[in-house]
């Protein structure tokens, strides 16, 4: 009924907590009745898990639809909104405070973080119960991030790299027919997540004309369970940074911004993994393809 | 009515004695000047109020539409003009440039558009892909965007008619807040430039995408700031911390979605567009965006997308503050390793594809060029320029380099270094760009700022040196066309005059000059303008063999008529009599003369003939009147095809010899006497010749009047009888203005001026008495006249005070030296009887006349019938006051507005002591008696 709705508003407009904090906000329950409305309660839970789900690499494909791993529980709490009663037309506001506490002490509250095989998501519901009628309810996702130095920290760090025919592993004679280049490098391999990944790319000389060169950002989760673990890299995004040809021996900038919600800092759990590398790909107009990797260290500050 | 006739007798007139009773009274308003308000200040002001309120004007509130957009565009001058900074420096604005790119860069060929065409779902997260297969990445990436269409074969005009919808549907996607596919719609528009394939059109097509980005950039700050609630007072002035969290969310999310966007180009160029929204997260918000703007253009392979990429970048920049300059001598530098690594081999498939050869190609790199360059010239240092410069020497295809550089910097700039430039110009390799281009712009700038005095023949011996060598007549004519006016500023007669020589040769052979009117049009409206002194520019002996250069015909009158302006303006003294300067005149006027035809419109005709005749006006030798007359003559012959030309010159010749009249007091000695005689020969014989009968009626009248004015009875008499033949060939209706108007109302004015001639005009003792006016009776009685007016009466009524005033003792006007018939016959009564029977035959035609018509239009005849009676005719006579009484009582009957008109008439003029008191008395009663 579209009468009456249930909404949360966090008084944290970008919805990124920390471990510790308290997600404070109201809940606000819209009456277009003319009337009063009964009900059995309103509360507010808060849930964080990590949910794992099996490739279906190591066991099969069948299994792998039933058996999914167990999530792993991080934070949960649930407070009472309203105790059962009336809410009176128009616009009720309640406020609440949730705090944000892990639930086991030696596992910290992992940063949010949307992947493909590993979700790990942190989830406000309030919920009105009405007799009768069907609950209603609201949900939201709010986002942790680690909060200091202590928890998540590395050093920026650069690699550098070379790309000629030799770096492709094909036989030598397969090495002929492919054509001669040199591209030089480097790329900032380590660091915050915050900062873009940043880096130069220089084309010292190449045969034949370029497509196109690209970067393409590759997330490596590791779920295990009892039978086994699985590792699955799977990509990201691809962002072109060179279209056609470019000149020779100029430095094209490498920079790509880290999406929020699809990295998060590099993890490495009991249970599970969550790693990022990036592939330079340089694509020729004759087909020929050439990719080097780079596996990523990230952190938040 | 009764009688079948009825006897006039005429009155006696005293007019030395009517004259004096005339009373005049003083008036303080002249009717015809405006209102006038004084002020009790000492100034006098106009009011508001306009002369003369038209019903149109009266209703509309406000200004008339004309004026209202003449205000707004001077409104919107000034807007733009603000965006023009206040110190010297001038900025061409974007807007200027575009339209002019947008014209130039077409194409003929068909161009495809890949576009959105249903509602794109959203944006799904980039899911299972599972190897580096880039084919089926690609794919994906078409499908997951909603089905992309690909419209081929589109025309040009329909292709930007597409990108114009792509523009609404932009709109209309951000107003329903679906703003996920406004940006689906913008990177599509983005894509389009990364496409080549219609090589000529790509600029046209840049100015069509990028309005498209700049709505997009707009729509999205409108947003944010909106959502920020920024107040107006400090829309524009307002800082990072002034913008609250939420905004900065939004603000963040934007450039969020758009560091995701897979391909380079609409990555770069959706991220310029918004880059005004960075104002919005950061205090110092633009320098380090800017910088990494510009290098990440260096990943654009294709040269002309990465200078047209860098323009935008330059504009977006310029846009937002035009002192941003960090990011542009690095985008500058880019461009020119770009610029020089354009291999051939590299561009020459593309130019086989395209089937254009280097130098357009090379030429669609100008626009972007140009606009980089102006903003790096733009308050630049002069280390920078002169870093500029120096590149621009060294480059090895530098000629486009070097336009842009021309066009781009100062004009000052350009001239204090007028020789380097030169020289550069020299050696400069042909390729892409033609070194007359490049001579051309250096002549612009040459023109418009002042090159130092001691550099400017050395300049002018280097260009023309160039110049001359160029073998195609559209190059050399280009570059002629701007120096020229630098000759024509700053050098003398000699210089012009060996430039003409030059430009004569250059374009006669193989009659080159037949594709370039414009362009030596413009040449000779420049020299125009600088040589004012009309002796020096005919003494140019190669003057007139370029004007003949113009060998159209409608370019010839054109060209004739600015010559002719620019004299009439220029020459200060009204009338010459140099030998050189007419016979020029007289070639250009018989030039224009000469292209005349049947198909000319008449606007033109009467434009020429106006042009010509200011000319004859000017010639004027003084006391010499025989060569004026025959330059008369000359001209008649010249000009004989203009009817205008033909009648003014009638109008000289007569004025002369009234001029002779005058200078001899009228008492004609042994010289001037056969000259008169010549002078009114001419115009007997000129007359003939004019198409307008009318014309030639009316100028019969007034060449007669000359003739008898100087004692050439003879051919006085020819004239009024030529004139009075004429009257029964004139048509009933001629063609005025493309209308058919009838002749009626003319003939009558003239006929009327015939009559007031005929007074003093003596009769031949050859022929009988009055023979001109019997003729002239005849020739109206013969006449067509139209039953709808009554023209005939009127010439008649007229007749009869003529009548009367003939048969005065003395006539009321006379020439002087020539016996009139008051003297001829002395009031002899034979003449009188004459004059009054022919009288009564005209009374007669009148009364039928009345008596022909209904009552209420014979009213009015019969009142003005009335007046002339009471004014001309003896009231005495007692057949008048039959007369009289009949006329009366039909009046009377018809119409009493009139009668009481007449009646006022008649107790006013009792009021003057004439013989006539009596008879005046007597019509009182009898209108009296009437009334009752």
């Amino acid at each position: 009924m579209s009468d009456v709705h249930v909404d949360i508003r966090l008084r944290r407009i970008t919805k990124i907590y920390n471990e510790g904090d308290s997600a404070t906000g109201v809940v606000l329950i819209v009456n277009n009745t003319k009337s009063d409305v009964s009900h059995q309660g309103v509360t507010l839970a808060l849930d964080g898990r990590v949910n794992l789900k099996m490739s279906s690499k190591n066991i099969g494909v069948f299994e792998s639809f039933y058996n999914s791993v167990k999530p792993i529980q991080l934070t949960s709490a649930n407070i009472d909104i309203l105790k059962p009663g009336r809410v009176k037309s128009g616009r009720t506001e309640l406020p609440f405070e949730i705090p944000l506490k892990p639930r086991v002490a030696n596992r910290p509250l992992y940063e949010t973080y949307h992947g493909l095989y590993v979700n790990i998501e942190y989830m406000l519901m309030a919920e009105m119960k009405r007799s009768l009628r069907k609950d209603l309810r609201k949900e939201i996702e709010i986002v942790v991030e680690y909060k200091d130095k202590e928890q998540s920290f590395i050093s920026p760090e650069s690699t550098s790299f070379t790309l000629n025919p030799n770096s492709v592993q094909k036989t030598a004679k397969e090495r002929e027919t492919f054509p001669r280049f040199v591209i030089k490098g480097d790329l900032k391999t380590q660091g915050p997540i915050g900062s873009p990944m940043t880096g130069e790319i220089t084309i010292e000389s190449c045969e034949q004309p370029i497509k196109s060169i690209e970067l393409q950002l590759m997330r490596v989760e590791v779920c295990g369970c009892a039978e086994g673990y699985s590792k699955d890299a799977t990509e990201i995004q691809n962002i072109q940074i060179a279209e056609g040809d470019p000149c020779r021996n100029v430095a094209i900038p490498i920079y790509m911004v880290y999406p929020r919600l699809y990295t998060c800092p590099t993890l490495t759990t009991r249970n599970f993994q969550v790693e990022f590398e990036v592939n330079i790909i340089v694509i020729f107009q004759s087909q020929y393809l050439v990719s080097q990797k780079f596996p990523l260290q990230l952190s938040r500050f | 009515m009764g009688e079948s006739s009825y006897n006039w007798v005429s009155r006696k007139r005293q007019y030395w004695r009517e004259k004096r009773q005339l009373v005049f009274e003083e008036t303080a308003s002249h009717p015809l000047k405006g209102i006038t308000v004084i002020n009790s200040g000492k100034e006098q002001k106009k009011t508001d109020i306009p002369d003369f309120i038209d019903p149109l004007t009266a209703l509309m509130d406000g200004r008339d539409p004309l004026s209202v957009l003449s205000l707004e565009k001077k409104v919107s001058v000034g807007v733009k003009e603000k965006e023009v900074i206040e110190k010297d420096e001038p900025f061409e604005s974007w807007n200027t440039k575009k339209s002019a790119i947008l014209a130039k860069y077409t194409t003929s060929e068909t161009l495809s558009i890949s576009v959105l065409c249903s509602d794109g779902d959203k944006m799904s997260v980039k899911s299972v892909v599972s190897e580096t297969v880039r084919n089926r990445l690609e794919q994906l990436d078409d499908f997951e965007e909603g089905s992309v269409q690909e419209t081929l074969n589109l025309s040009q005009q329909d292709y930007t008619k597409r990108i114009d919808d792509l523009n609404s549907e932009l709109k209309i996607s951000w107003q329903s807040d679906q703003r996920v596919r406004s940006l689906k719609i913008v990177i599509q528009c983005a894509k389009l430039l990364s496409d080549i394939s219609v090589i000529q059109f790509y600029p046209s097509k840049f100015v069509l995408v990028t309005e498209i980005l700049d709505t997009f950039g707009r729509l999205v700050f409108e947003r944010i700031r909106d959502k920020s609630k920024i107040g107006s007072d400090i829309a524009d002035k307002f800082t990072s911390d002034q913008v609250p969290e939420s905004a900065k969310e939004t603000c963040r999310n934007w450039f969020y979605k758009i560091a995701s966007i897979r391909e380079l180009l609409p990555r770069f160029y959706v991220e310029c567009a918004i880059l005004k929204c960075y104002r919005f997260l950061k205090l110092e918000p633009y320098k380090p965006a800017l910088l990494r703007l510009s290098s990440m253009i260096r990943g654009v392979g294709d040269p002309l997308v990465a200078i047209y990429a860098r323009c935008y970048l330059c504009r977006v920049a310029s846009v937002l503050d035009k002192n941003l300059r960090v990011h542009l001598m690095p985008t500058y530098s880019d461009f020119l390793i770009t610029f020089s690594q354009i291999r051939s081999e590299r561009i020459q498939p593309l130019l086989v594809k395209n089937r254009i050869e280097m130098g357009v190609y090379m030429n669609l790199y100008s626009p972007a060029l140009d606009w980089i360059l102006q903003c790096v010239a733009y308050k630049a240092s002069s280390s920078e320029l002169k870093t500029i410069l120096q590149t621009g020497r060294e480059r090895s295809n530098s000629g486009i380099l070097l336009h842009s550089i021309l066009s781009a910097f100062q004009p000052d700039y350009i001239v204090g270094r007028s020789l380097e430039f030169a020289e550069m110009i020299k050696e400069c390799k042909d390729v892409g760009i033609s070194r007359s281009a490049l001579y051309r712009r250096l002549g612009m700038c040459a023109v418009f700022a002042e090159v130092p005095v001691e550099h400017r023949l050395n300049l002018l011996n280097e260009v023309w040196n160039a110049v001359m060598k160029l073998a195609d007549p559209g190059e050399y004519i280009s570059c002629a066309e701007v120096w020229i006016e630098f000759v024509a500023k700053y050098f003398g007669k000699r210089e012009l005059n060996t430039l003409l020589a030059d430009v004569v040769k250059h374009m006669t052979c193989d009659r080159a000059f037949e594709d370039h009117y414009p362009e030596l049009q413009s040449i000779l409206g420049k020299i125009l303008s600088t040589m004012t002194d009309f002796k020096t520019l005919f003494s140019l002996d190669k003057f007139l063999p370029f004007v003949d250069l113009f060998q159209k015909e409608s370019v010839r009158i054109e060209i004739g008529k600015m010559i002719m302006d620019s004299y009439n303006k220029n020459s200060k003294e009204e009338a010459t009599e140099d030998e050189v300067l007419i016979n020029s005149l007289m070639y250009i006027s018989r030039m224009m003369h000469d292209c005349v035809n049947a198909l000319t419109l008449e606007d033109e005709v009467r434009s020429i003939t106006g042009h010509i005749i200011s000319y004859i006006r000017s010639v004027d030798f003084g006391r010499d009147f025989e060569r004026q007359l025959s330059f008369y003559v000359e001209c008649r012959a010249t000009f004989s095809g203009l009817d205008g030309v033909t009648a003014f010159l009638v109008h000289c010749v007569n004025g002369l010899a009234m001029e002779t009249r005058r200078i001899v007091n009228s008492v004609h000695t042994a010289k001037t006497a056969p000259f008169v005689r010549a002078c009114v020969a001419y115009t007997f014989i000129t007359i003939p010749s004019l198409n307008s009968m009318l014309e030639q009626f009316r100028l019969y009248i007034l060449s007669g009047q000359v003739a008898l004015c100087n004692q050439c009875f003879s051919q006085a008499d020819a004239f009024f009888k030529a004139a009075v033949t004429l009257l029964k060939s004139i048509p009933p209706a001629i063609a005025i203005d493309g209308k058919s108007r009838s002749t009626e109302p003319f003939l009558v004015e003239y006929i009327q001026q015939f009559l007031s001639t005929l007074l003093y005009v003596p009769d031949n003792p050859d022929a009988g008495v009055l023979y001109l006016l019997n003729g002239l009776l005849n020739a109206v009685e013969a006449h067509d006249w139209d039953s709808s007016h009554d023209s005939k009466f009127h010439i008649f009524a007229n007749v009869l005070c003529l009548l009367s005033s003939f048969s005065q003792e003395q006539y009321i006007y006379r020439i002087e030296r020539v016996d009139s018939n008051d003297a001829l016959y002395g009031s002899d009564n034979k003449f009188i009887n004459e004059l009054n029977s022919l009288a009564c035959n005209v009374l007669e035609q009148c009364i039928i006349r009345i008596k022909e018509l209904t009552p209420k239009r014979s009213a009015v005849l019969c009142s003005s019938l009335l007046n002339i009676v009471i004014a001309h005719a003896d009231l005495n006579c007692s057949n008048i006051e039959i007369l009289l009484k009949t006329l009366l009582t039909v009046l009377s009957e018809t119409d009493l507005k009139l009668f009481s008109k007449i009646r006022k008439r008649v107790e006013e003029g009792l009021k003057t002591k004439d013989n006539q008191d009596k008879a005046f008395e007597k019509l009182l009663n009898c209108m009296n008696n009437l009334k009752t």
